[in-house]
Order: C-alpha cells, then structure tokens, then sequence
C-alpha cells in the first residue's frame, strides 16, 4: 500500500499550516535556499503575529515585518547580507512601524544550540558564547548559571520549538523525504526542532532515488506536514545546482525600500500583485531567468551502497 | 576629516586593499581561521595565496575550505563558496570547533569599537536618534571564542568612541582581568583592529595602543578621528603596504573593487 500523497500547492501548504500568531522558522540554511515563495504567501493571506525565527534570513525576515506579519523576531542577524540594513527591519523597531516588534537578540552560535536542544527534547544547552555580552543581559532565554560537574559558569540555552519549520530542498519525495546538500547551516536541527515542517522542493522524485542516497536524508519524511513542488521558490536566494544568487535582486530591494512609499510600491509589485510562484517568474522575465541558471554543472561522484 | 574604506592611498592601492593585506598577515600557516564576508574573505583568499597555503577557512553556515573560491564573493552562502569545498556541514560543527578553542583566528567587522576592544553591531545613535544595527549574527561567538580576533573597519571618531552603547561582541570588557571574570577561555579576545588609518594592538591591561600607521598617514591624524585619548606604541610602526603579489590575486579575485574601493 502506498502513503497518501503530502503534495500540496504552497497556497494550501500554508492555508493549513501557517496561522496567524505562531512560531515560523525560515532562512534556516543562511544565505542559500530561504524560502521566499512561503514569505509571500504568508504575506498574501494576511498572517499576523506570527514570531520568525531563524539565524539570518537575509531580507526575508525584512519583508515580512515590512508587510505587518510579525509582532517577534529572534533571530541572530537581520537585514540585507550582501546590501547592509533592512529598513523594514529598522522602521519598525526605531519608529515603531508597523508597531509592535519586539526584538530577541541571538548569536548565530546561541540560535543553533536552542534548535538543537529543541532537537534533542532537552530544556536548555551549556556553552560559553555570550559571557559578558549585552546580549545574554537582554534575551531571557540565555541565563548564566554555574556548572554542576566543573568548577565555572556557563550559559544555559533555553531550547526553541518553533510550531512550522518551512525548509526549501533541492529534491524531496511525496512523502517529504528530503535530499539537501550544500549549505546546512541548521536545516537539520530545525526540522527536528519543529512541530512541523513544511518542505518546499525543486523537484519531486520517487522514493527509490532518495533511497539511493540515504546519507543526503537530512529530513525524514515522517516529520513533514505538507510537500511543496516550488521550483525557484528560493529566489533571489541561490539553490545549490539549481540555480545562482540573484545579487542585483538584494541591491534593488535595497534602494527601493529605502522609504516607506517605496517599500510599499515594492511589495505591491513582487508580492501583493503576484498570483503566484510561475506569476513571479514572468515578472522577473526570462532574460533573468536564464542569467541565473547553472552555467556549469559539477555532479559529485557517486557513492557505492551495493553489497 | 575621516578618510573612508573608498580612499586612494599612495602608490596605487587602496585603503581597502591595505587593509585586506594586513589581515592576511594575520593569518599564519596551518592555522584554522574563522572567515568573516566582506574584506576579511579576501584577506583568507590573499593568505591562502600567498604565505599561508595550508590555512583552512571555516564558514558560519558549515563550510570547511582548504582552497580558495575561484570568484567573488557576496556572501558566504554563494554556490562558488560550496563548489569545491572540502566539506559541508551544520553551524553546530563549525561553532563546536570555536567553542573547543581550535580556530586560531577570527574576523570581524563592526559599527563600532571601543578602547578595550569591545565591539557593537545591535544599536548605536548618530544625533541622538536610536540606530537599530543587524545584530550579532556569529560575531558575539567569534568574539568570546576565538583564540584571537581582528576587527576590521573605517576609522571615524563615531566607530572609534571610549565605550560602546552595547557589547554586541566582547573584548576585553572594561579592562584587564575582565574576560577571566565573566568566564570567557583563557586563550581568547582581541589581538589587532585594523582600520584605513592604522593598526591597533592590545596591552596587558586590555587597553588598545595605536602599534602602526599606514603610509601617508600621521599620528595626529590617527588620535583626531579616535574618541579617546589613544595610546601610541613606544616604537610605532608604518604599516606594510601590499605587495604586488598580495595586490595582484585581490584584484584577481575582486577585479572591479567590489569589496576594496
């Protein structure tokens, strides 16, 4: 007999998954495959309150606070990586627009080990990070305490369970078995972290590919809610062997968001007027398109599983 | 009048290649070095190229590199980063490997830095209106962690003050004994900030000393555009400019001055 299908459109994915008020994780692989396409659709269908965490999320997390979703960041960074600041970001906690952001600073260090500890079913984690640093003063999750088996203080990392972890892949199976590879950052600890996860794939592939390869598992299909075929989902993010990082995107939203007029004309544009995920194609036109596809391809050598 | 990172030095070369030159030197021969973006990327790349062809660069996002990326970088995520390298993997590893005190060297930028090495990149204010700043993002870590840190940034009286509003990143807290106090390794904190005036160096006390100034630059120019009254070495030195080994593989890899203006 075989599973019922988790295939769902992101419209649905995020219907069914997402609603207002809770604690989504994205951006979780830094700077490679953060989920855009789920962002628009969060912004698309009105979430409000909804705590984002995630170590960076480069301009991600920008839009979103631009667009009225979030009443809570925790995250490490945020901002735009390869431009400087968010000014979303910077509107809302300087002049309180929207209102009602509040901040929880992380280091990226600090942000890993409370998705792994969440990962584990542990409480909290011990490191050493942030001793002495205005940010274990001011984020009430990081709470210094003195070591039970050696003679010093550490920080306990209090462990996140974000409710949805959204995670795009290179290629997933119906079921939500998922290959990535490349940049990890704490994809792998997020998902196990999470209540849910949503996965967002380049490709959908039969189950005997994924069991081809079984060490690029990094998500076991068992914690997945809803699959998501959204190739490009990732723009203008780079998706390892798919496709590039689309620099000119981040310095464009950079200059056209400067102002609030501006950033207002730039979500109508590359979010509110957009349909959907082929709408977002055909705007950003095919010359780019064919601009960011990979020029040159390196598969890596296989690995033998026979016996 | 603060010069900037965009400025034309003597001879050809710019403050920025200056500085990227300076953090390479930095950088010895089989050492484990934390890489930051931006210029502290190239500095690892001019390293590897050069004196230190057995450095490995580590990555916030799981990369481990033993040679260089063959283009530019925007960020540390680019598909050029991940192509070729020796091995990716979690955050977590990579932030293990700095907890255990096995990365040498790490990297860092910032808005601002004070006289004990402490570093801000939450918030700061310019006339006195509130500036929200990106945050840490594994500065903080870097910072607690490394064996030694060097910090790279434009030096303005504002970026160089007396204390920071907000220790994003800690050095040596507000003097000597400080970093043993809240618990940090031994073997950790600031070792240079490289600026586009000059290198800084660190005493005993934990209180920075001006230990080179770049060619062309003045020692009055230096303690005008610092917030505090800065300490000169007894026996300060003008900074080595680049090489034209050093210059020719920046500009190989940053051919238009994206990153060294």
């Amino acid at each position: 007999m075989t599973a019922e299908s988790k295939l769902l459109t992101m419209r649905d994915a995020i219907a069914r998954h997402v609603p207002s008020g809770c604690m989504v994780l994205l951006g979780a692989q830094l700077e490679q495959m953060i989920p855009f396409a789920a962002g628009h659709e969060l912004i698309r269908q009105s979430r409000r309150d909804l705590t984002l965490v995630g170590p960076i999320s480069d301009i991600l997390f920008d839009q979103l606070i631009g667009a009225g979703c979030v009443s809570r960041v925790m995250a490490a960074w945020v901002g735009n990586v390869s431009a400087g600041v968010g000014y979303c970001f910077r509107r809302a906690v300087e002049r309180s627009i929207p209102p009602r952001l509040e901040v929880v600073d992380y280091s990226n260090f600090t942000m890993a080990l409370a998705l792994h500890a969440g990962a584990l079913g542990v409480p909290f984690l011990p490191t050493y990070t942030t001793l002495g640093s205005d940010l274990l003063k001011k984020n009430g999750n990081l709470r210094e305490f003195y070591s039970p088996v050696s003679e010093e203080k550490l920080v306990a990392v209090r462990a996140l369970r974000p409710d949805v972890a959204i995670l795009h892949v290179q290629r997933a199976d119906a079921q939500g078995n998922a290959h990535i590879w490349g940049s990890l950052g704490v994809a792998v600890d997020g998902a196990r972290a999470a209540r849910k996860v949503i996965v967002v794939a380049e490709e959908i592939v039969e189950p005997s590919v994924i069991a081809s390869d079984p060490n690029r598992t990094l998500i076991p299909g068992f914690l997945v809610a809803a699959v998501v075929h959204e190739p490009g989902g990732a723009h203008p993010s780079p998706v390892q062997g798919y496709h590039n990082r689309d620099h000119a995107f981040f310095a464009e939203y950079h200059e056209q968001t400067r102002r609030l007029d501006d950033f207002e004309d730039w979500l109508a544009r590359w979010v509110v007027q957009i349909a959907d995920r082929s709408d977002y194609w055909k705007r950003l036109g095919p010359g780019r398109v064919e601009n960011l596809a990979v020029k040159e391809h390196a598969f890596s050598a296989p690995a033998d599983f026979g016996y | 009048m603060a010069r900037t990172e965009t400025g034309l030095a003597a001879d050809g070369y710019t403050f920025g290649e200056l500085m990227v030159a300076a953090a390479a030197r930095a950088i010895a021969d089989g050492e484990l070095v934390f890489v930051g973006m931006r210029l502290p990327m190239l500095a690892f790349l001019v390293a590897r190229r050069t004196h230190a062809p057995s450095a490995t660069g580590l990555f916030e996002n799981g990369v481990l590199r033993e040679t260089p990326s063959t283009e530019l970088l925007y960020t540390m995520g680019d598909p050029a980063n991940l192509r070729g390298a020796t091995q990716c993997g979690s955050m977590l590893e990579v932030m293990g490997l700095l907890q255990q005190g096995r990365v040498d060297v790490g990297f860092l930028g910032a808005a601002e830095v004070d006289r004990f090495g402490n570093l801000n990149t939450t918030c700061g204010y310019r006339n006195k209106e509130m500036q929200r700043l990106p945050g840490s993002g594994g500065a903080c870590d870097i910072a607690c962690l490394a064996r030694r840190t060097v910090v790279l940034l434009a030096h303005d009286r504002a970026r160089l003050c007396d204390r920071v509003g907000h220790i994003t990143s800690p050095g040596f807290g507000s003097g000597e004994g400080w970093r043993h106090a809240q618990g940090l390794p031994v073997a950790s904190g600031p070792s240079a900030v490289i600026t586009t005036l000059g290198v800084l160096r660190f005493g005993h006390d934990g209180e920075a000393y001006l230990a080179s100034v770049h060619p062309g630059i003045s020692v009055e120019e230096v303690l005008a555009n610092t917030g505090w009254t800065l300490r000169v070495a007894d026996e300060l030195m003008e900074t080595p400019p680049p090489s034209d080994e050093e210059l020719q593989v920046m500009r190989e890899l940053d051919p238009n001055h994206f990153w060294t203006r």
